[in-house]
């Protein structure tokens, strides 16, 4: 299925949909008061756009600085040019430590090579500690937002999987208890785990030293009781200085949660006594995507997701709708660089309203990047076969004057303004079918003249 | 040599792409009063500024049944005993420790291995108290790095509050897997 199928999945259970919309609704607000609250907002997204420029254009050197540095501070630096020999690595460690059972903490990369499958294979047990991550994984599912991975369950769902595998008190629903649940079921796990695996936010060339970022401590909880401390880092999230830290973690926080920072920053710059620290530097398709001229910039992304909690798109048709494991504006212009074919339906899942844009901290021009990923993805299938679903689906968007005729700053407005009625009735495609190719009977700028709110 | 370490390196070499400057830093104004803007900072983290008293008396109040503490001038509250292997500090009730500095903007405070002999102690504690010189606050998150400056130390933390998750349909619940509550004591 692509894109506009799912979403009309997702669109089912109309109840949920619309809690989904409003929610992470409710999470971009926060973030825009928090943001405001910071008078040089916009000369820190710039700053920290800038820096991810040179970290970009520079990428060889730094990255040879960072391995330099942190072999001198006693960490392992291993390297994996694709997913196959990253989880092949990691595996090796295992081995090596005698290792059948590991504490993860959240890592949108391991995601990516389908490490936990890949480990589980080869008879290691992974248990996900991040209590979001924690509930999708009993579900066997991946996480459906970067960094809210079970916003697309509520918490009656919660409390059913939790008295399945937890024993909790059936029909209880108070997150208090919940997560109480979950906090001592997984101290378990952590006082019993030899290695921890983390992912990476940012790694210091001038250093050496890597910075893993958590709100309820769990990637903490796991290394420093563990012996080995695995961190897999995509080449990508190199940053020159330490002095650079400031601009970012000033910017990451805000921008995902609307918090004025994570809880814990944890820097990691050599292993403590007796224990040790690997860490997996990653390409897979990178070096690829720092090639295309047009859509480079897409890898100063940090992962804060708020280009996903903005998104009309996402906000309406869930993580799952994208079918990739970065979902969301951002996903939708890394996935195609990595498979054109399964992914040709994303960069089409976008209004291009520019509200992605607006939000980014590191001023990625995502939906410019859309709106180019469109013109590549309809040159490819042109010659390569003009009746696909995805070319359908283009020629669909293209003939909705919903997202066109529109400016991007009316369009947010009337999105956010549009009465429960009107966001979900026919009028609005994305509101409630993805019906596409069904142009609206009367155009919706004609609706707005006729019905200014 | 590594082979898939310089087929990565060549590839971005391959590139030949011109190398962009890194911007300098600006300096942006912080706020007047960083105590007050402190605690607006930590109240908003769910951290709690206490004074010295209210801290003793919490101290001496019996709720707290394993105490260990390494800040200066209240060591004598630790009555365990302080284990070899830090897994055993896994039923400690409370934890006392110095922080170096506070930063204003956000409440974020930074330890390192000088203040931390175990690594684990801040997160696998029960409740966290920190203690911090009101003389040591910082505006922003840039005059903290700058204050870190090149100090070599193997791990180093920002902290800024309780452990934390709204995992559950957004719901805040505090005591997430860390500590379920934080209190800094100003002197
Ligand atoms: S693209 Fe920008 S807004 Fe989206 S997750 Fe990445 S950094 Fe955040």
């Amino acid at each position: 299925m692509n894109h506009p199928e799912k979403a009309a999945v997702f669109l089912e259970d109309k109840e949920n949909a619309k809690w989904h919309d409003e929610t992470l609704w409710f999470v971009r607000d926060k973030r825009d008061v928090v943001s405001k609250s910071i008078p040089e907002w916009e000369e820190l997204r710039e700053t920290a756009s800038q820096i991810k420029d040179n970290v970009l254009s520079n990428l060889d050197e730094y990255l040879v600085e960072f391995e330099r540095n942190a072999l001198a501070n006693g960490i392992k630096v291993h390297w994996a040019k694709d997913a196959e020999e990253h989880n092949k690595i990691v595996l090796n460690i295992l081995q090596q430590n005698d290792c059948k059972a590991i504490v993860k903490s959240k890592s949108i990369l391991t995601e990516e090579c389908h490490l936990n499958q890949y480990l589980e294979k080869n008879g290691v047990d992974v248990v996900d500690t991040d209590l979001g991550e924690r509930i999708v994984q009993f579900l066997n599912q991946p996480p459906s937002h970067i960094v809210l991975p079970a916003i697309h369950l509520k918490k009656a769902q919660v409390s059913d999987i939790f008295h399945d595998k937890l024993n909790t008190e059936k029909g209880n629903h108070d997150p208090s208890y919940l997560t109480n649940a979950a906090r001592l079921h997984l101290r378990e796990k952590f006082l019993a785990a030899k290695v921890a695996l983390t992912g990476v936010n940012f790694g210091v060339a001038e250093t050496g030293e890597f910075v893993v970022c958590t709100n309820e401590g769990n990637a903490d909880m796991g290394v420093h009781l563990a012996d080995v401390h695995v961190a897999c880092m995509g080449i990508e999230k190199i940053i020159p200085k330490r002095e650079h830290l400031g601009v970012f973690l000033r910017l990451l926080a805000r921008s995902a949660t609307g918090q004025s920072v994570t809880n814990y920053n944890s820097h990691f710059r050599s292993p403590a006594k007796g224990k040790e620290i690997h860490i997996v530097l990653l390409d897979n398709g990178r070096t690829e995507q720092l090639g295309r001229e047009k859509f480079k910039n897409s890898l100063k992304c940090i992962r804060c997701g708020a280009c996903m909690n903005t998104c009309p798109i996402y906000r309406r048709s869930g993580g799952y709708s994208y079918g990739s494991v970065v979902p969301g504006p951002i996903g939708s212009i890394l996935s195609p660089g990595i498979d054109l074919k399964k992914h040709s339906s994303l960069p089409f899942a976008s209004t291009l309203c520019g509200s992605c844009s607006d939000v980014c901290p590191v001023k990625i021009n995502i939906h410019e990047q859309l709106y180019e990923w469109r013109q590549e993805i309809t040159k490819a299938q042109t010659s390569i076969n003009a009746k696909s679903l995805a070319m359908k689906f283009a020629n669909g968007i293209f003939s909705v004057p919903f997202a066109y005729k529109l400016g991007g700053s009316m369009m947010r407005g009337a999105l956010k303004l549009l009465p429960h009625s009107i966001t979900y009735s026919n009028l609005n495609t994305w509101g409630k079918e993805r019906d596409l190719p069904e142009v609206p009977k009367e155009s919706f700028k004609d609706w707005y003249k006729k019905n200014k709110l | 040599m590594n082979p898939s370490r310089e087929y990565i390196l060549n590839k971005i070499r391959a590139l030949r792409q011109e190398v962009v400057e890194a911007p300098i830093i600006p300096e942006f104004e912080v706020a007047e009063d960083l105590v007050s803007t402190f605690k607006i900072s930590s109240a908003a983290n769910k951290g709690e500024v206490i004074d010295r008293e209210a801290f003793v008396a919490l101290l001496e109040s019996g709720q707290y049944p394993r105490i260990y503490s390494t800040a200066k001038g209240f060591e004598s509250y630790t009555n365990i005993t302080v284990p070899q292997d830090p897994h055993e500090f896994s039923d400690l009730s409370l934890a006392v420790v110095e922080g170096q500095f506070g930063v204003a903007e956000n409440g974020a405070i930074w330890l390192d291995e000088e203040n931390l002999e175990f690594r684990i102690l801040p997160f696998i504690t029960e409740h966290l108290v920190i203690l911090l010189d009101k003389k040591k606050l910082v505006g922003n998150m840039h005059q903290a790095y700058a204050k870190i400056g090149n100090t070599k130390s193997g791990f180093g933390l920002f902290t800024a509050g309780p452990s934390k998750t709204a995992d559950i349909e957004q719901s805040l619940v505090i005591g997430a897997h860390g500590a379920k509550s934080l209190k800094i004591v100003m002197i």
